[in-house]
């Protein structure tokens, strides 16, 4: 089998076993799956206003999981997201908040607060990888608690008096859109769907069409070789790495001057990074496998609340199906194998 | 407020914070030891937590006091036949292990939820009756000064986790065993010339981090959630993993890490109680384990290796 096609036959059966194991779940525990998916299916597309809900969920979903795949291409796994996410999303509130400029100097400036923002929190792994050596996994790991930590203690202390809650970013910052919003019967649905469409676009020219590009899959490939070959590898490693922090930044601004429009303190993750990991994965790191792969899991996220209200089923189903979905696709070893033993035996 | 009163204070809640994490990073120690990553601990504390919870609401009138004893047992099983789909896919399916190790927190947390809602009809159980409660512990009680610090209102679970991290320490470096897990850890295929079952101690390695990190996840809930919702387990295990690598990959190492973190956790908590204390701003205790971590791995405050092997697949015949 071409190596091309299991490329594209992989994810989907990882996708149709996890499917298939959510079912075998909902059977033992007495649940009807055909009514639970038919519920899941209405809950995403079966009106206008959870057609809009799914864009927007799908919207930080994409830049997410462009972040996740733009390290992995380089040969980095950036856990992190999620860190840089929450910092992206605090740094566009905070200047959604407190300036006062017109809408096309404002907008603007807050989202490159985000991009800049989460840019610095991977920059820091970026440079001990880079430097030290020091494994990106585990230091991005400690980055998203220090990231959770330090934002709820400069929401509560520093932009709010004690408050759970910051105000509401200005409407010259915000992304939302009275029209978009109208048409899909006031759901939360805004412009940086447009934004992220764009990103996608961006991480595949970037990595497809130029120097830059080609250098830094040459270091995902083989350090050694990009090495021998008179590339920077360091450089390209911390390139790697911020790039894949602004992506994630740009994510958080998403649900910052988009969606919600304040910040809340966290008692615990998004779980969009993570969530994140699973899109790239799903994807196979490239930009349109991602854009799929984020139209799927923000359409499980969304239509999974429905699930509850209409075949009573708990919406964690869901979140169980995700986790088989990324399970299947890291053992995506053994799917080949399989396939390869199935296709020799259709040639004898 | 005396020293001495502040130490009575200080110490139990410290023991107390800690020893969900000692057990835990020692499971994460005997895993990549072994030479596989495991950053699946979270997600096995969260199934050790929800099972234990639920055994000790189905079953406290039949077992009554010894309820939280049978649920550590039962958890600790209950995490090593989950850590078995991580070693499955990391071992057998060469799957990546950190993404293997991240389906393993998403299919938990999904998972325990899941169950909460379909057995309780809600979103968290009930509150136990009987977790682990505060004992002196007899004959060292009445030790001067040390006895009223150390052994008046504990708990026997974090001098168990004291007792089973120097067993650990025993096993891992002065058994054949230890020799057996560390070698695949470090030079897999030198390992298997000497006739050593790679696979089998992989296995072993990550079934006891299970085993592990399962009990972590019985003590935490049963000694200081007492019930379960989505927020019981939320960030317990990678606290762990990082103990584990600020204690370089050594059991004596993961539990001096364990009771540091311990301390930062509790002092964050009762610390606005204390005087000194209560003008240091909460967050830097509570991300003070994470810059440690970051630090000791920079080298900055000694370096740490890991194994060498730690995160490779082991396919044989391959150089």
């Amino acid at each position: 089998m071409s190596k091309r096609l299991s490329g594209i036959i992989t994810p989907i059966i990882a996708v149709l076993l996890g499917i298939i194991v959510g079912t075998i779940i909902m059977l033992v525990c007495g649940y009807n799956p055909i009514s639970a998916y038919t519920a899941l299916w209405n809950g995403a597309f079966g009106q206008v206003y959870y057609f809009g809900e799914v864009v927007r969920q799908v919207t930080p979903y994409i830049l997410a999981g462009l972040a996740v795949a733009f390290a992995f291409r380089v040969g980095l796994f950036n856990i992190g997201v999620e860190g840089q996410f929450i910092v992206g999303w605090l740094a566009s509130v905070w200047v959604g908040v407190s300036f006062d400029l017109p809408k096309i100097i404002h907008l603007p400036l807050a989202i490159i607060a985000a991009i800049l923002a989460g840019a610095l929190w991977a920059y820091i792994p970026g440079i001990l990888k880079a430097r030290l050596r020091v494994h990106e996994v585990i230091v991005t790991i400690m980055m998203n608690y220090i990231a959770l930590h330090v934002s709820n203690y400069l929401i509560k202390n520093v932009m709010t008096n004690h408050k759970d809650r910051t105000g509401m970013i200005k409407d010259s910052a915000s992304l939302r859109s009275d029209w978009l919003q109208s048409m899909t019967d006031y759901s939360r649905l805004h412009w940086g769907i447009i934004i992220a469409i764009v990103c996608c676009f961006i991480m595949w020219f970037l990595l497809e069409r130029t120097t830059k590009g080609f250098e830094l899959r040459a270091v995902g490939f083989n350090q050694d070789a990009a090495q021998y070959a008179g590339m920077n590898v360091n450089r390209n490693i911390i390139l790697s790495m911020v790039i894949s922090g602004a992506f994630a930044g740009l994510a958080g601004a998403m649900d910052g001057l988009g969606t919600f429009g304040y910040i809340t303190v966290k008692n615990g993750f998004t779980g969009v990074g993570f969530d994140g990991i699973a899109i790239a994965l799903l994807g196979g790191n490239s930009a349109l496998g991602v854009f799929f792969a984020a139209i799927l899991f923000g359409a499980l996220k969304v239509g999974a609340l429905n699930m509850p209200l209409e075949a009573g089923v708990p919406n964690e189903l869901v979140d169980i199906i995700i986790a088989l979905i990324v399970f299947f696709v890291a053992s995506s070893y053994i799917i080949r194998v399989a396939l390869n033993r199935f296709g020799k035996k259709d040639v004898k | 407020m005396s020293l001495m009163e502040i130490l009575i204070i200080v110490v139990p809640s410290t023991l107390l914070w800690a020893a969900p994490l000692i057990f835990t990073a020692l499971g994460g120690t005997f895993s990549e030891r072994s030479g596989v990553v495991n950053i699946g601990l979270e997600g096995l504390m969260m199934i050790g937590a929800f099972t234990a919870i639920v055994f000790n609401l189905t079953f406290v009138h039949t077992f009554g006091n010894a309820t939280p004893w049978i649920a550590l047992i039962v958890a600790m099983v209950a995490g090593a036949l989950f850590s078995l789909i991580h070693a499955v896919a990391a071992i057998t399916f060469r799957a990546d292990h950190t993404v293997s190790g991240v389906a393993i927190n998403l299919l938990a947390a999904g998972l325990c939820m899941f169950l909460v809602k379909q057995i309780y009809g809600k979103g968290e159980t009930a509150i136990i009756s009987k977790g682990f409660n505060k004992i002196d512990i007899p004959v060292l009680k009445d030790i001067p000064i040390i006895g009223k610090i150390f052994f008046q209102n504990t708990y026997w679970t974090s001098f168990l986790a004291v007792i089973i991290a120097l067993i650990a320490w025993y096993i891992i470096f002065k058994t054949p065993f230890g020799l057996r897990l560390r070698s695949v850890g470090e030079h897999p295929m030198a390992a298997d010339t000497m006739g050593i079952n790679v696979t089998k101690m992989r296995y072993l390695g990550v079934i006891i981090s299970g085993a592990l990190g399962g009990i972590g996840g019985a003590i935490y809930a049963q000694s200081i959630a007492n019930n379960f919702s989505h927020a019981t387990i939320s960030g317990q295990g990678f606290m762990a993993l990082a103990a584990m690598i600020f204690g370089k990959w050594n059991p004596l190492g993961a539990l001096g890490a364990g009771i540091f973190f311990g301390f930062a956790q509790s002092i964050s908590i009762i610390g606005s109680s204390l005087p000194f204390l209560k003008d240091i701003p909460n967050v830097y205790l509570l991300i003070a384990p994470y810059v440690l971590t970051i630090l000791v791995l920079t080298g900055f405050i000694g370096r740490a290796e890991a194994p060498k092997a730690d995160g490779t697949h082991y396919i044989k015949g391959s150089r």
